[in-house]
């Protein structure tokens, strides 16, 4: 057993530290009082085993509260309460009859619309794929339903994932639960909206350039990108195939856990796919009272300077001037707090990315199936070339996100241009890949801002696609390296009441060290008090329902 | 009727995707102006005559038909004094597309047969749906080595997959998966047996660049009209799309029509021996693409390349490129350079010539890129040595062989075309008969049959046995029948009757009363039977009509009904004629 002033010892810590977390120690204790691991995934799982409750109580509670919140948050695109209540019904049945049900029973989960539901709509956020109705579903959502969970819809996402503010939707913006006033980020900001206002319990997304991180950060909730070939992209609807990574959305770290222990793992259908066995990564996850007062020490980790603006050479990169202070306060905290939990932290140097010469090249290719024959939107014209435009011209780009991406991943391929453009990239990336690597021998982890500043209001930056892009360098190079990513919350920016958005920290971990990477999160999670409470109308709807 | 039907499938096809929109009626408007635009526009019929006539004078003057190894203007073939003429040859490489014929696609689990209903073997993968990933297929590479060992290429241990872009409707992912500047084979060489002018054939080596897996593209399917050009819509089938192709690209080493002819079948025989393709030309699951240029000989530097597709025969292969070698020469020759151009012709079987389909302004621009949706593909040594040493004998090993039996060119050629006929003589072989007699029973009556009945070579083995027509081979070879009644027992044994041989045919034979008289004594008294009674005939003989001997032949022959031994009737015949009567 450990000592009984452990608790008592973190939450001096939290108070000294910092005056911009919030902290909600009866959550915690709640936590404790289960006896099992924090978050409302587990809860909620273990009600529904237990039978305490019914998945279609669960269902019906979460439908209730994503429809509440919809109105003002539009996190999704499609939802079949229907569905979704036959197959709450239908896990209950079978648990009725005893059945081992899976490890995601009656766990209401959301899915970005860029991830193919069998009989559901799938669009990616553009209108070139209204109407399209998948007949296959996703590898990982095959497997979250084979887990028992119940998919209530699909989230809204930048058009093919191409932006990061989920304004550039071919459907409508989404709002950030913290304040409307502002993006929840993006591309998977549906996703990370939607669990920061518990419209669901947890959501998939997918991560290209920082789509499951950004948002995350946005939002306040954890948000993992797994190792690249960890989870299959079989049904995920391609921006850059070498770069895109199926990932979970959560409210903590634990829950996350589990959702991705559920949907990794080797599969027929995606040949990038790792064959690699996958670890229950909620099994090192230990419940706080059983965690020592040290638990990281030996531990090395690495602040990215550039990322942070406190390198000496950091203007090189161009990154320092992007950083704003609240983020980098907010880091700073978590760093001590690292440190007292027994991590050595040092500093580490990254380098400029060429991330979009290769996501949009691939994309321009990607995107060369949208071209009306076979499904989705056609448009109407009386010469095959035209069609091709009309169609091409109505449904990609509604937003010009999508169009100048095309243009500019299609010159890239160009004869004359491939060698100094893409082929040039793909050697840089080999040069991010090693180093990045090589920091990961020294460290356990390298760690920066998952976005260099906290959300931002809606149209700020939709007319200034350059800052759009910068704001996406904290992430990309992890996504041209491969390597997994864990962003949870580890701080607040902005204190006068009621505004204070959430900052997330990126821990950056070895390639397939999900286990390592999550048990870190974990750790600092459940020791650093960072209780991401919404401050709005959200609170009363979600806590009502987990009455 | 047709079209109707396949109007319904492609909406039976989108339905499953789950699209609303009625595909088939746009889709109908869409192509209809891909016509009109021109992008498919025939020769006039003018153009097409004025070049034929240029094929009939040319071919007349220079020869070119046959061996077509030297061509001289056809302009001053007409003329009656030799003027000084300018000797052109030509220069042709072949990119040869093969189907593979894997039971699956090349990167789904769709069948890849070939004739099904049309959009029945499709899926959300070869229908390029959003979110699917391609699989590849490990039977391909199976036979992609194998055909690339059978070319003696190199195998590339490591090789990997791009994508070639490009819009066209039959192509559902905006690209085709192909191999570009890695492929799975690289050099080669094809030996080709080449008929030459006169009855004797020549032997040549045929380079190979390289031979690469890619992915065949869905069928358009015109309606309205016969092609393209003039139809009212177009439908696709996508059953084709993602079957496997090897693409197997010649050096340019071939001279005439007869040498590409003869390098397309020698591929098709080795694709067909080696079991990876059936090599059906007019199923389209081999296709040709020839490139063809000509330039004075002597001159290093080639002339402007012209490519010809659409010849669903190595015959009208042959025939397009005596075609266009005429009308390249002769528009140098006359002073129209610029009627050859860097273009894409069709060739149109109906009228006898090529058409210019397509003008190539410079290199298209396919945006080649590495795949990412698949791995390298890497190979062990181990598993090419295992691939290796499972290669059955190759065209050229066969012909190799049966030379070794002493057979003649002829009949190697004739034997060794096909595998199944090749087979089919081995296990006659086998059976114990001699080489020569089985050839010449193989490619005689037999071969005659199969064809009158169209009847392949493994279905009659089912009825006639090899070891059947080896037995009655060995019948003849020892006399106990004559190849006479050889040829009279043939029926029986085509139609099953000759049982599985090793004793079977004896046995028939007998049964029927049809086993050769060769005992002298028999012989004799039957000989002297039939001289006792023609007495006035054997006088005649005595006294010099010593053409009457055919007619004592005849006669002995209907007395014992045919079955008597020829050669011994004949010792006997001699003898007694020659000596005076005892």
């Amino acid at each position: 057993m450990n000592p009984p002033h452990t608790l008592q010892s973190y939450t001096e810590m939290r108070v000294l530290r910092t005056t911009n977390i919030r902290a909600k120690p009866a959550d915690m204790r709640l936590s404790l009082v289960c006896g099992s691991l924090h978050g409302p995934l587990h809860a909620a799982r273990d009600q529904v085993a237990r039978r305490g409750t019914s998945a279609t109580e669960l269902t019906t509670a979460y439908l209730r509260q994503l429809h509440s919140a919809e109105t003002q948050l539009q996190c999704f695109l499609a939802v079949d309460d229907e569905y979704a209540l036959r197959q709450a019904a239908l896990i209950d049945s079978r648990l009725a009859q005893g059945e081992d049900v899976g490890p995601l029973a009656g766990v209401p989960i959301a899915v970005k619309d860029n991830l193919c539901t069998q009989g559901l709509q799938t669009t990616a956020g553009s209108r070139g794929l209204h109407g399209f109705v998948p007949t296959y579903d996703a590898t990982a959502v095959a497997r979250l339903r084979a887990a028992g969970a119940v998919v209530l819809g699909k989230t809204n996402m930048d058009e093919f994932g191409m932006g990061s503010s989920c304004e550039n939707s071919g459907y409508q913006p989404t709002f950030n639960p913290w304040d409307t006033k502002h993006v929840p980020g993006g591309s998977s900001g549906g996703s990370a909206a939607a669990v920061a206002a518990k419209q669901c319990i947890a959501a998939l997304g997918s991560d290209t350039g920082g789509s499951i991180r950004q948002p995350a950060s946005f939002c306040g909730v954890v948000g993992v990108k797994p190792t690249y070939g960890r989870v299959s992209r079989n049904g995920l609807v391609a921006y850059a195939s070498s770069l895109d990574c199926v990932g979970p959305i959560a409210q903590s770290v634990a829950d996350a856990a589990a959702v991705l222990t559920v949907i990794a793992g080797s599969d027929l259908a995606d040949a990038t796919c790792s064959q690699k066995p996958v670890e229950d990564y909620t099994a090192g996850l230990l419940p706080l009272d059983n965690l020592s007062s040290k638990p990281l020490a030996f531990k090395r980790l690495a602040l990215i300077q550039e990322a942070c603006g406190e390198g000496v050479d950091a203007g090189k990169s161009g990154l320092r001037h992007i950083v704003v202070a609240g983020v980098t306060a907010a880091l700073a905290g978590a760093v001590r707090h690292l440190q007292e939990l027994g991590a050595e932290v040092e500093q580490a140097s990254d380098r400029p990315a060429t991330y979009y010469v290769i996501a949009l090249s691939e994309a321009s290719s990607n995107l060369s199936r949208y071209d009306g024959v076979r499904f989705g939107q056609r448009g109407a014209a009386d010469e095959l070339k035209n069609m091709y435009a009309s169609s091409r011209h109505s449904g990609l780009g509604s937003e010009v996100q999508v169009a100048r991406r095309i243009l500019m991943g299609t010159y890239a391929l160009s004869a004359g241009y491939y060698d100094a453009y893409y082929k040039r990239a793909q050697q840089v990336r080999t040069l991010v890949r090693r180093e990045m690597n090589m920091a990961l021998g020294r460290f356990d982890a390298l760690l920066c801002p998952a976005a260099p500043t906290t959300a931002y209001r809606v149209g700020e930056k939709s007319c200034d696609p350059l800052s759009m892009y910068k704001g996406d360098l904290m992430t990309v190079n992890l996504n041209l390296a491969g390597l997994p990513a864990v962003c949870l919350p580890c701080g607040f920016s902005g204190q006068a009441a009621g505004n204070a958005l959430p900052v997330g920290m990126q821990l950056i971990g070895r390639a397939f060290g999900e286990a390592d990477l999550l048990k870190l999160a974990h750790i600092y999670e459940q020791t650093s008090g960072v209780v991401t409470i919404l401050p709005s109308v959200f609170i009363e709807s979600a806590s009502a329902k987990h009455d | 009727m047709t079209y109707y039907s396949m109007g319904m499938q492609v909406v039976r096809c989108c339905s499953r995707a789950g699209v609303p929109g009625p595909c088939t009626r746009q889709w109908a408007v869409q192509l209809r102006s891909l016509a009109a635009t021109g992008a498919c526009r025939r020769a006039s019929s003018g153009t097409c005559t004025a070049a034929l006539r240029n094929v009939a004078a040319a071919a007349s003057a220079a020869g070119v038909a046959t061996d077509g190894a030297s061509i001289s203007s056809s302009s001053s073939s007409t003329s009656t004094q030799p003027a000084a003429k300018v000797d052109y040859e030509a220069v042709i490489g072949i990119e040869t597309h093969v189907q593979l014929s894997t039971k699956t696609k090349a990167f789904c689990s769709c069948a890849s047969e070939f004739g099904a209903e049309p959009n029945s073997n499709i899926c959300p993968v070869c229908l390029g749906h959003p979110g699917t990933l391609p699989v590849l297929n490990a039977d391909v590479v199976r036979k992609g080595v194998l055909a690339g060992l059978a070319l003696d290429a190199t195998i590339c241990l490591s090789s990997k997959f791009d994508r070639k872009q490009y819009f066209y409707p039959d192509l559902p992912k905006g690209y085709q998966i192909s191999q570009y500047d890695v492929p799975l084979c690289e050099g080669g060489w094809v030996e080709v047996v080449v008929p030459d002018s006169g009855a004797g054939t020549s032997v040549r080596r045929i380079g190979i660049t390289r031979a690469h897996l890619e992915e065949d593209a869905g069928k358009l399917v015109h309606g309205g009209a016969a092609s393209l050009s003039g139809s009212d819509y177009s439908l696709v089938d996508f059953n084709r799309a993602g079957v496997p192709l090897l693409e197997i690209v010649s050096e340019p080493d071939l001279r005439t029509g007869a040498e590409a002819a003869a390098y397309g079948a020698e591929m098709r025989r080795i694709m067909r021996f080696l079991g990876v393709s059936d090599g059906n030309m007019a199923e389209g699951s081999m296709r040709c693409d020839v490139n063809i240029s000509v330039r004075p000989r002597g001159r290093a530097a080639f002339g402007t390349k012209v490519e010809i597709k659409n010849m669903n025969s190595f015959n009208a292969m042959q025939r397009a490129i005596e075609f266009e070698i005429v009308r390249q020469v002769d528009a140098l020759e006359g002073g129209r350079e610029g009627e050859v151009v860097q273009e894409t012709r069709l060739w149109d079987e109906g009228r006898q010539c090529t058409y210019s389909m397509r003008k190539k302004e410079g290199l298209a621009d396919y945006r080649y890129f590495p795949e990412p949706d698949l791995p390298e593909l890497t190979l062990t040594e181990a598993y090419v040595q295992e691939l290796r040493a499972s290669m059955p004998e190759l065209p050229r090993q066969l012909r190799e062989r049966l030379l070794g039996l002493g057979l003649s060119q002829y009949d190697v050629l004739v034997l060794s075309d096909d595998a199944e006929v090749a087979a089919y003589f081995d296990a006659v072989l086998a059976a114990g008969a001699p080489a020569k007699p089985a050839a010449n029973w193989v490619m005689g009556d037999v071969m005659a049959h199969c064809k009158e009945v169209r009847l392949g070579w493994e279905q009659l083995a089912a009825r006639m046995a090899p070891a059947a027509l080896a037995e009655m081979i060995s019948l003849i070879e020892d006399g106990t029948i004559s190849g006479k009644i050889g040829k009279d027992v043939l029926p029986a044994l085509l139609a099953g009757e000759g049982g599985a041989g090793g004793g079977s045919v004896r046995a028939l034979v007998e049964a029927r009363g049809l086993v050769q008289i060769s005992d002298p004594a028999a012989l004799a008294a039957i000989v002297d039977g039939v001289l006792a009674a023609n007495s006035k005939q054997l006088q005649a003989y005595r006294e010099g009509k010593t053409k009457l001997q055919g007619f004592f032949v005849g006669a002995v022959m209907k007395e014992s009904k045919g079955r008597a031994n020829p050669k011994e009737l004949n010792r006997i015949l001699m003898q007694r004629l020659a000596a005076p009567p005892s």
